[in-house]
């Protein structure tokens, strides 16, 4: 732990991430109270640019104070990525481990579903799953799932098939413990770091998903995305930079961050690339 | 294992793969709340118990659940992938439209991708560690952390609405009529903007790509014979390195498509390109549930089958993958 603190912090990279992200957290979690009247309540004449009274960063389409916009966003976005990410990890660890753990049919039958996945345009099935479960969070963070955890499978997968005939194994399977105690107590702990790095980069692409598909209108209609903050703003981007502007960068600084975290991450968990 | 029988199995697993596109389908409609008969009598505004019965009837909602997986899976080979609810139109026709304007852009963007890729890679692998090496990893890890939509968007901002260089949208001038060769160039102008912006993305992913399999082939032995034989250096880098190191790209290439579609579908709608991508979106907006599964079958198909190609043209490439399996 002491060593991997170190190597974590050993460059300036991986800390300005965690700073930036610190930040972002903080500002979704206080939206609530710093702003209480929610992102849908109308302040003043649309379109007026930031720095006008009292809205820092200018108004919308609307007239409403893409300040307080901003920060809602952020809960979403913090929401959907680390959520998706979290079941998608859930259901990639789970058959990533059966399909390393047994081989055989299991395992072949599971790098064919990974291979379909990777080959078919995730996107457009993305779009497809979200359309016709209806358009809400859930379905959301549901179908960002369904299309990303073959990559965590694939990783697992590798991990258990090359831990699989250590010695730790067959003690453990010696000692009479039952296959899925050996698969959760024994194997798994040792495949947790490259499944860390993974989880950590997920979650920056899912934020990228989801805003792209509230750009297209397949968000929660009842809550204000950074995605839907750029798509409602579409027409206005010729006379008010500031309405697609501001969200784009908020997208991307968190995105930047999270991937500043997660090369970190590599770094200090991937024994390969220490120096 | 000779060529024929290498490709005879990837044929065999297109085939497959495809198949498993449309099984899926099947049950991705199950997902929609409510049957095709219910979404046909809420268009129509009305409808009794007995006027459901016979819509359900007519399409064969109420047989078991493998007859009509046996009926559509039929359906889908002899290329009917049903009406468009709104266009009343078969789906594949609509699609087929469009689909020209979709598949120009992208072999543009995979174009520009591949060349700038490459050279960008070049000069990154010519001194690894050097400014231009570490500027390039900056600025690929800026280009991963934006939305594409966005940088569309900004692209659209600063080329069209600032600078007025590049028309913001479309597919050709509004009215202008252009024939021959002046519509041709008036096109091309037309594309440039959602072009690079799709291809931006993968540039920097090729760069890398070619950046990593430069420095490896510039190791290997027969590089070192080149150089040994008194071959000057530009001419290495060209004629051994890189010819060496541009076959991993191939399969890149194939492996990429899927992601090159789903940015088109995001490029496409924020420049206005009239192909499949804009589609996707009337098909969401309409509600359009059958034209929009329609798009995800076509571009599915379309992707392996792209993947079939590039994997016959790695193993002419490079013969020994033949071997492999």
């Amino acid at each position: 732990m002491k060593d991997f603190l170190r190597v974590f912090f050993s460059r300036p990279i991986p800390l300005v991430g965690l700073v930036i992200f610190a930040v972002i957290v903080a500002l979704a979690l206080l939206a609530p109270l710093l702003f209480g009247r929610g992102p849908f309540i109308i302040v003043g004449m649309p379109l007026l640019p930031p720095g006008a009274p009292g809205l820092l960063a200018g108004s919308d389409v609307l007239g409403r104070d893409m300040a307080v916009g901003l920060a809602y966003g952020a809960r979403i976005s913090l929401l959907v990525g680390i959520t998706s990410t979290l079941c998608a990890v859930g259901i990639g660890v789970l058959l990533g481990a059966v399909a390393g753990y047994y081989g055989g049919w299991l395992d072949d039958l599971l790098m064919r579903v990974t291979e379909f996945f990777q080959i078919i345009p995730s996107f457009v099935l993305l779009m497809v799953l979200v359309a016709f479960l209806q358009p809400s969070l859930s379905s959301t963070v549901i179908g960002i799932a369904l299309v990303t955890w073959p990559q965590v499978a694939r990783v697992v997968r590798g991990e258990f098939l090359s831990l699989r005939g250590r010695e730790f194994v067959q003690a453990a399977r010696t000692l009479g413990m039952r296959d899925a105690r050996i698969i959760f107590t024994q194997v798994l702990p040792n495949a947790l770091p490259p499944i860390i790095v993974v989880g950590s980069m997920m979650v920056g692409s899912a934020i990228l998903t989801e805003s792209a598909l509230s750009f297209l209108g397949l968000g929660d209609p009842n809550l204000l995305s950074w995605g839907s903050m750029i798509g409602g703003s579409r027409s206005a981007m010729w006379v008010a930079w500031w309405t697609t502007v501001l969200p784009g960068l908020a997208i991307m600084i968190t995105v930047l961050a999270l991937n500043f975290i997660g090369d970190g991450l590599n770094d200090a968990l991937n024994p390969r690339r220490r120096r | 294992m000779n060529r024929l029988s290498y490709i005879g199995a990837r044929l065999v697993k297109t085939v497959l793969i495809t198949i498993a596109v449309v099984l899926l389908s099947f049950f991705l409609v199950r997902l929609a709340p409510g049957d095709t008969a219910t979404v046909m009598a809420g268009q129509g505004g009305f409808a009794d118990e007995a006027f459901m019965k016979s819509l359900r009837a007519e399409y064969g909602l109420d047989q078991p659940v493998l007859v009509q997986l046996w009926k559509y899976i039929s359906a889908v080979a002899g290329g009917d992938l049903g009406n468009s609810f709104v266009r009343r139109q078969p789906v594949l026709d609509v699609i087929l439209e469009r689909l020209p304007n979709t598949l120009l852009l992208n072999a543009f963007a995979l174009l520009v991708a591949v060349a700038g890729g490459v050279l960008m890679g070049m000069a990154a692998a010519r001194r690894p560690g050097s400014t231009t090496d570490a500027s390039m990893t900056v600025l690929s890890m800026i280009f991963y952390a934006m939305p594409q939509f966005w940088l569309g968007m900004m692209a659209m901002l600063v080329f069209s609405v600032w600078l007025g260089w590049l028309p913001p949208f479309g597919l050709e001038t509004m009215g202008a009529d252009y024939t021959g060769l002046a519509r041709l160039g008036d096109i091309a102008v037309h594309m440039i903007l959602p072009g690079v912006t799709l291809a931006l993305y993968f540039m920097a992913s090729y760069a890398r790509l070619t950046r990593t399999a430069m420095i490896e082939v510039a190791d290997q032995d027969f590089v070192k014979t080149a150089r040994a034989k008194g071959i000057g250096e530009g001419q290495v880098a060209r004629r051994h390195i890189l010819r060496n190191a541009l076959v991993p790209l191939i399969t890149f290439a194939g492996l990429q498509s899927a992601i090159l579609v789903g940015g088109s579908v995001l490029v496409e709608n924020v420049f206005s390109w009239p192909g499949v991508g804009t589609l996707a979106y009337e098909a969401v907006t309409t509600r359009d549930n059958p034209l929009l599964l329609g798009i995800f079958i076509v571009t599915a198909v379309l992707v392996s089958l792209f993947n079939l190609v590039t994997d016959i043209a790695y193993s002419i490439a490079d013969p020994r993958v033949e071997q492999g399996r």
